[in-house]
């Protein structure tokens, strides 16, 4: 790799390598004859063999003599992880969907050798049943927006030339060549980035803070901690882009003058973990990282540190004490990390979705950027799509689109058609919507109003057959293991509230332990010392609010109408309408349904597990839930 | 604290072990007099555990010794932080994910599932050291759920009754 030593070899550089993605970008405009085929190599999609799909392509492309016409290679993430393993083929514009390692043959023998596109590969639009072939119909990405996740499935995150390409380390030579710190400042200001971390707080402010104080010694942190779990947003970005975090860190280095940047992330994410490292050392051996980068005298380096599995560590003060090598225990702010962080010396603590927000801005400009979103809420959002909802994934948005169209223009509705209940945004730390709510659009301000709140981006749909007390019950749980201990209000009382949650889906519940699941709730916000704390009994509080009824139903009837809480359920097989196909015998997983063949089958209560297996697969629909 | 000789210190596993972690210390090039030192712990303890498989005490104590912080402060930090275990792993770690996709997905039932077949309780070992059992929250992997992990490899969109048959897998496995 050939060192990059001014702006002027950058932008000549740049020049050079940008036709790499003309395929990709210009589609039919595209006058070359190379093809590509650009497979997701994201954890989801490797976890369903993606990788294997890209070895036996490459096999076949050399076993036919294909080397100069095509090439396969590993992307970032599409998105649409639902129908994983996507394959698109370039300048086709072909989106195959669920690709398996055997399909790679179809692939290149139809497609590529004659022309062929593979019907049964394409998406299937859910109500017009037509098949479609190109991204930008499917009806999945037509309300979305792509900056953070910009080069996602556009580029090969290993090839730090094809992020050249897509301007990439542009901004940063724009920065390092044409901008004072205070320039990239009042840009980031102008532009009105707000944290994606979750508090929203504005990123210029926070930069702002930081270079105004003078320190021999200064940080730039990047919290890649992702905490909420079924949130996956950060990972996706880091792992299909990992020089977008890089440069932007560099470029914060810069504007708040410090040398020296850290990625805190999770022990959990070991590929995201292998690509940074990769990038990390593409960076320092072309020289946007280390000494005097791109020859302006400014010297900037990134460390990888590693969180050890506690949650509390994506807290800014918490994450400083473990890289310090500490108990991730957070402590009161003021001070704030800006003003004594890491070592005691001005610290930037800022998001992986903040940060991969910040190269557009430079490069496009602050009016470009302040032109998405709403009035207080600027830009895109991306959000993790999960639960009972027919299309999973990441999704990024403008800020200001409404629940009701990401839920069911984007995210296709809820799974087999069951009715909507609920959204939880926002983890442990938020609430849920209801369907009272849909039409609220997405931001900041409007999401605190209705009790629920933006979060880091994790979006849980819930339906019809989640039961409420049980979701904050498991939100609790995830509580009061996480809680550091340090103080007295969280580590008592959410357990105190768990175990009231606990009474409630076990049938033991009585009305007053539903008041004092409020006022212990507002003790515990009131007087937590920190983040976590502060919020954590916002499940419950928020739950309550809108369905006060489901907990009065199982506290008085002793039922779960969603038929989740196992304490309050029975299946029983109704012999007449039982005939004895043995389905449910077969799949029943502890082997508790007896009966012969074209004979009615019974459940032994004492053993059976309330697993649902059976319920779900009676053809007859002769098992029945109390 | 002086820096005492790591060799002169109580051993209680194979000399190579003790080898590899040496030279993963050595290369961090680490300055005993540096306050900031502190800041390689946690590297250190993942290090350790990747190459010994837990962190029993003694361990715990070479790794003080070796980096000159007090065994209380290693300790500290390895009671706090759930990733560092204690006890020894299965030769199949399986991880069942607790993340909320998972969760409403059905994963406390294929967490008992497999608690029921192994005859451990989630955070135990079966007693031929073959199969441990943990839950972790969220791999990233939300579109799968709900998701089983066994070493490095991911299972998803696990069913109760696929269970028995992802145990069966593992020793064919071990077998071959
Ligand atoms: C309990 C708790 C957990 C948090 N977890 C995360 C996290 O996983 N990732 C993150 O970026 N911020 C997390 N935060 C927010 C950080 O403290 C901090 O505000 C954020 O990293 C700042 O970056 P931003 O301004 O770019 O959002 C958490 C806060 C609290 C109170
Ligand atoms: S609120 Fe909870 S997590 Fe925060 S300091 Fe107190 S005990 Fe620790
Ligand atoms: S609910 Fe599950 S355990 Fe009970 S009878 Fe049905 S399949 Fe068997
Ligand atoms: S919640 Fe299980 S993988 Fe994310």
């Amino acid at each position: 790799m050939e060192k990059i030593k001014t702006y002027q070899e950058l932008t000549e550089t740049h020049d050079k390598v940008k036709s790499l993605l003309d395929p990709r970008i210009l589609l039919d405009r595209y006058q070359g004859k190379k093809r590509e085929i650009l497979v997701c190599g994201d954890t989801g999609c490797q976890a369903s063999d993606s990788q294997k799909i890209v070895t036996r392509l490459n096999e076949l492309i050399l076993a036919n003599n294909l080397e100069d016409t095509v090439s396969a290679k590993i992307t970032g993430c599409f998105g649409f992880c639902e129908k994983g393993p996507i394959v698109k083929v370039f300048p086709d514009d072909v989106f195959y969907t669920q690709v398996t390692p055997e399909d790679a043959d179809a692939i290149v023998e139809n497609h590529i050798i004659n022309n062929r596109v593979i019907q049964r590969l394409l998406f299937v639009h859910p109500e017009t049943n037509q098949r479609i072939v190109p991204e930008k119909e499917i009806p999945f990405y037509q309300k979305q927006k792509r900056v953070a996740l910009r080069n996602c499935g556009l580029i090969d995150p290993d090839n730090i030339y094809e992020y050249i390409a897509n301007d990439g380390y542009m901004a940063l030579g724009k920065v390092l060549n044409d901008m004072q710190s205070q320039d990239v400042i009042n840009e980031i200001k102008a532009a009105g980035l707000r944290g994606r971390g979750g508090g929203g707080f504005p990123t210029g402010l926070k930069w702002e803070g930081a270079l105004k104080n003078e320190s021999d010694e200064k940080f730039i942190i990047c919290n890649a901690d992702e905490g909420d779990p079924g949130a996956f947003m950060d990972r996706s970005i880091m792992e299909g882009d990992p020089h977008s975090v890089l440069e932007a860190m560099t470029i914060a280095g810069y504007a708040i003058q410090s040398n020296k940047g850290y990625i805190y992330i999770r022990a959990e994410y070991p590929s995201c973990i292998a690509r940074l490292k990769k990038a990390i050392t593409q960076g320092e051996e072309i020289g946007f990282l280390g000494d005097n980068i791109l020859g302006s005298g400014f010297d900037f380096t990134i460390e990888l540190k590693y969180g050890a599995g506690a949650f509390i560590c994506g807290e800014e003060t918490a994450l400083i004490h473990s890289i310090e090598g500490r108990r991730g225990e957070p402590t009161t702010k003021p001070p704030f990390p800006s003003d004594s962080g890491l070592w005691g010396k001005p610290t930037c603590v800022n998001n992986v979705e903040t940060y991969a927000n910040v190269c557009p801005i430079i490069n496009k400009g602050a009016d470009w950027y302040a032109g998405i979103g709403t009035e207080t809420s600027k830009g895109t959002k991306v959000f993790a799509l999960a639960g009972q909802i027919n299309n999973t994934g990441l999704v990024e948005v403008p800020m200001g689109i409404t629940l009701q169209e990401i839920v069911y223009d984007i995210g296709g509705g809820i799974q087999d058609n069951r009715r909507f209940k609920a959204v939880q945004t926002g983890g442990p730390s938020g609430g849920c919507i209801t369907r009272a709510n849909l039409e609220t659009p997405i931001d900041y301000d409007s999401l605190a109003a209705i009790g629920s709140m933006m979060g880091s981006g994790g979006m849980i749909v819930l339906s019809e057959k989640d039961c409420i007390v049980n979701i904050a019950k498991f939100y609790l749980e995830f509580t009061v293991e996480e809680s550091c201990g340090k103080c007295t209000p969280c580590r008592v009382g959410n357990k105190r509230l768990l175990e009231i949650l606990e009474k409630i889906t076990q049938g033991r519940g009585t009305m007053e332990d539903i008041e004092t699941l409020k006022t212990l709730s507002e003790i515990i916000k009131d007087t937590s010392l920190c983040g976590l704390g502060q919020t954590t009994p916002n499940p419950v509080l928020s739950t309550l609010k809108y369905f006060e009824d489901e907990y009065i139903t199982h506290v008085r009837d002793r039922k779960c109408p969603a038929g989740v809480c196992q304490k309050l359920i029975t299946y029983e097989i109704v012999a007449e309408k039982c005939k004895g196909c043995t389905a449910c015998s077969r799949l029943c997983p502890v082997g508790c349904i007896s009966g012969a063949v074209k004979e009615a089958h019974v459940i032994d209560q004492e053993l059976c597990i309330k697993c649902g297996v059976c319920f779900d697969k009676c053809k007859f629909t002769a098992i029945i839930r109390n | 604290m002086e820096l005492l000789d790591p060799a002169k210190q109580k051993r209680v596993f194979p000399d190579e072990m003790y080898e590899k972690l040496n030279g993963f210390v050595d290369d961090l090039d680490i300055d005993p007099a540096d306050p900031r030192k502190k800041g390689n712990l946690i590297q250190v303890l993942r290090k350790g555990q990747q190459i010994f498989g837990y962190l029993p005490r003694e361990l715990q104590e070479y790794v003080a010794v070796r980096l000159g912080i007090h065994h209380a402060e290693v300790s500290g930090v390895v009671s706090f932080y759930n990733f560092f275990t204690t006890t020894p792993k299965g030769e199949f770690t399986i991880s069942v994910c607790m993340g909320t996709a998972c969760y409403v997905n059905g994963a406390d039932k294929i967490l008992s599932q497999f608690e029921r077949i192994l005859g451990i309780k989630s955070g135990e070992v079966t007693e031929d050291r073959k199969f441990s059992i943990d839950s972790l929250r969220c791999v990233g992997a939300c579109s799968l759920a709900p998701v089983v992990t066994i070493n490095d490899k991911v299972y998803g969109r696990v069913a109760p009754q696929d269970v028995e048959k992802i145990i069966e897998d593992c020793l064919v496995q071990e077998e071959a």
